[in-house]
């Protein structure tokens, strides 16, 4: 992590190019270093902070007057960092009677300003404080300060299981890793009113950065990991797989397979897995296959790539297989001079420093908070089945030299269907993760998914599911319309998920929308393209499919006439009928 | 080690911290004298000066300083 001194160099550097976030910072100790770390850290990632801060001490004030400067404001994001420092001060001043309702309390202020708040809530939990009065006993007693506290902590969980907007920044478990003693500055506190020493502010900042670039959409999608003294000790190549370190008994056997669970369970919540590995490819699958004490097995991962190629090399055919960003990657190896090719020629991928004992890589990688994420659904825990399948499919690609014969081999089906609530949370993570095929790159909230789905006069989502003789893709794209007038639907969203390209999805979606659109009565649709960093590959999605481009202003819009349309050939066929 | 010397070390944190390299300090020099000294980089002052000397301030010291005079006092202390 970066020094709080090398932080505030990094802003003198501005980039006017940069995307802006609306971000509001309210604290209840002194929050102007906690502003500057958070400005220069977006600014590393590539972000521009419009920043509103309050006064010392306004949080409550700010909050609950919703004619406050807050409101005013309009943030996308509102952090707020109530310390539990503050908390003890409020705790103390209770009487013997009271002291139980403290953490219901705070509890109840949170669950009040996430309902007046829209933008996206980015609340700090309470890092524990004993303040010894009962001792170890303060376990029993359900009026002590640490008994309230975890409670707290626990209640904010439960809070924001059920409140789309309340993300957690979880503080407690930065100071679990650090040390409060590292953590919080007593002189500081008592000099300047504030709470985290200097070296602790940017990677107190940092967590709450995490949050914010998961929900735009920023995070890591992929795991590749070396083998040799990587995934388990020793050299597959020279040491024969009864030797090699992994398990209990040989060696520090205990400490790869440690590794290997914690890939398991990244691989069981949605992160892919890739082999990269200097190796002969036989040899390096053989303990997948016949070592008993390896937890990660073939099945696991959606690529393996084991050859004597360059890393980096082979790094880009795993991104050519998956489809996905280099900036969603992060790569795993024991070899420094791996490590520093990789980074050298692909500076997007994220390749984190080993230690060089490898019973410290868990430790050192749980201190990274690499994986953050804003949403958890079905879907994630299913995706490297949907990659493996999507890879058969390649390889029965290349048997046909007719694409549309090809197509037409899949039978495929796609269930059309306006959002409901079992498909809010699925429909917010594709516009918060999707950014190659995604028209406007608008992200929702689960939140605003839902609110948009009840305004019936003016919205109308879509999703659109893909199966085949293969097996089911889940739910792969989203559209949003908005009534622009009475002759005119406005696409507000169009996005697909990258693992169903090339299979016909745009010409049975236009379909679905015109078949919409002459239903409802309306003659035209309008559509625009708003560039990105990565979206490229639809900078001619509308003129594909038959638009027109009109001239307006700075924007890029494209016009379909209903009457003129003529359906498009598509070998997808509607499971049911819209 | 002499109060001059500590006074130049001073010097070099001040300019360092406050991006300024015309600083110049004497030991009558306080905040109004120093553009940009305020509470704040007050904070990260200390903290400098505290990891360069390796010493630690007490928060007393700290909120009695008058001027630079008192800061070198409180570091000649420690050495």
């Amino acid at each position: 992590m970066r020094s709080f001194k090398e932080l505030q160099k990094v802003l003198i550097n501005q980039k006017e190019n940069y995307p802006t976030l609306r971000v509001a910072l309210l604290g209840d100790s002194a929050t102007q270093f906690l502003s500057v770390a958070l400005r220069a850290l977006a600014l590393e990632n590539g972000y521009l902070i419009d920043l509103f801060e309050s006064d010392y001490d306004q949080v409550e004030r700010q909050c609950l007057d919703l004619s406050s400067d807050l409101y005013e404001f309009k943030a996308d994001y509102v952090i707020i960092c109530q310390s539990t420092q503050k908390l003890l001060a409020n705790y103390n001043q209770r009487g013997l009677e009271d002291q139980v309702n403290l953490a219901n309390d705070r509890v109840d202020f949170v669950k009040t300003i996430s309902q007046s708040i829209h933008s996206k809530l980015v609340y700090f939990n309470y890092p524990e404080i004993d303040d010894c009065i009962f001792g170890s006993f303060a376990n029993s007693v359900e009026a002590s300060f640490l008994y309230q506290v975890r409670s707290l902590n626990h209640e904010l969980m439960d809070l924001s299981r059920l409140t789309p907007n309340l993300f957690i920044c979880d503080l407690a478990s930065v100071q679990n890793k650090i040390g409060r003693d590292f953590l919080f500055s007593p002189s500081l506190n008592a000099t300047s009113g504030m709470v985290y020493s200097l070296d602790a502010i940017p990677l107190v900042m940092s967590r709450a950065l995490d949050i914010i670039l998961a929900l735009q959409g920023r995070l890591k999608k992929c795991l590749i990991l070396d083998l040799d003294n990587t995934l388990w000790g020793g050299v597959i190549g020279d040491d024969g797989i009864e030797n090699i370190q992994i398990g209990q008994g040989r060696g520090i056997g205990k400490a790869f397979t440690e590794l290997q669970e914690w890939a398991r369970k990244l691989k069981d919540r949605g992160i892919l897995l890739a082999v990269c590995s200097k190796n002969t490819e036989s040899i390096a699958r053989e303990p997948f296959e016949k070592h008993p004490d390896m937890v990660l097995k073939l099945e696991d991962f959606s690529v393996f790539v084991a050859n004597w190629d360059n890393k980096a090399d082979n790094i880009r055919r795993i991104q050519q297989t998956l489809n996905i960003g280099f900036e969603s990657m992060v790569f795993l190896d024991d070899n420094p001079f791996e490590r520093n090719i990789v980074r050298e020629n692909l500076p997007s991928v994220t390749v984190p420093e080993l230690p060089n004992d490898p019973s410290n890589y868990l430790e050192y990688l749980y201190s990274l908070n690499v994986f953050e994420t804003a949403s958890f659904s079905k879907e994630d825990v299913n995706r490297t089945r949907l990659y493996q399948v999507e890879a058969q499919r390649v390889s029965q690609k290349n048997s046909f030299t007719n694409e549309d014969e090809f197509l037409a081999s899949l039978n495929m089906q796609s269930e059309v269907k306006p959002f409901d609530r079992f498909t809010f949370a699925r429909v917010a993570q594709l516009t918060q993760r999707s950014n190659q095929f995604n028209l406007r790159t608008k992200r929702y909230s689960e939140s605003d998914i839902e609110k948009l789905s009840r305004d019936h006069e003016n919205y109308h989502g879509l999703t659109f599911t893909l199966s085949d003789k293969f097996g089911s893709n889940g739910l792969i794209s989203v559209i949003i319309l908005n009534k622009q007038d009475n002759s005119t639907l406005f696409i507000d969203t169009w996005l697909l998920s990258c693992r169903v390209l090339k299979r016909g999805m745009e010409n049975f979606t236009i379909n679905t929308l015109v078949d919409y659109a002459v239903k409802n009565g309306y003659s035209k649709i309008v559509g625009e393209y708003i560039a990105t960093a990565k979206n490229e590959m639809v900078s001619t999605h509308y003129e594909d499919l038959g638009f027109t481009r009109i001239a307006s202003g700075k924007n890029i819009l494209y016009e379909l006439s209903i009457e003129t349309y003529k359906e498009r050939v598509t070998y997808i066929i509607s499971e049911k009928p819209l | 080690m002499k109060k001059e010397n500590v006074l130049s070390a001073l010097q070099e944190i001040f300019r360092d911290i406050l991006n300024n390299e015309l600083i110049l300090l004497s030991e009558e020099t306080n905040s109004n004298d120093v553009e940009g000294w305020d509470s704040l980089t007050n904070i990260m002052l200390v903290v400098t000066i505290e990891n360069h000397f390796g010493i630690k301030f007490l928060s007393s010291e700290i909120l009695g300083w008058k001027s630079v005079s008192d800061m070198c006092d409180s570091i000649l202390m420690k050495l």
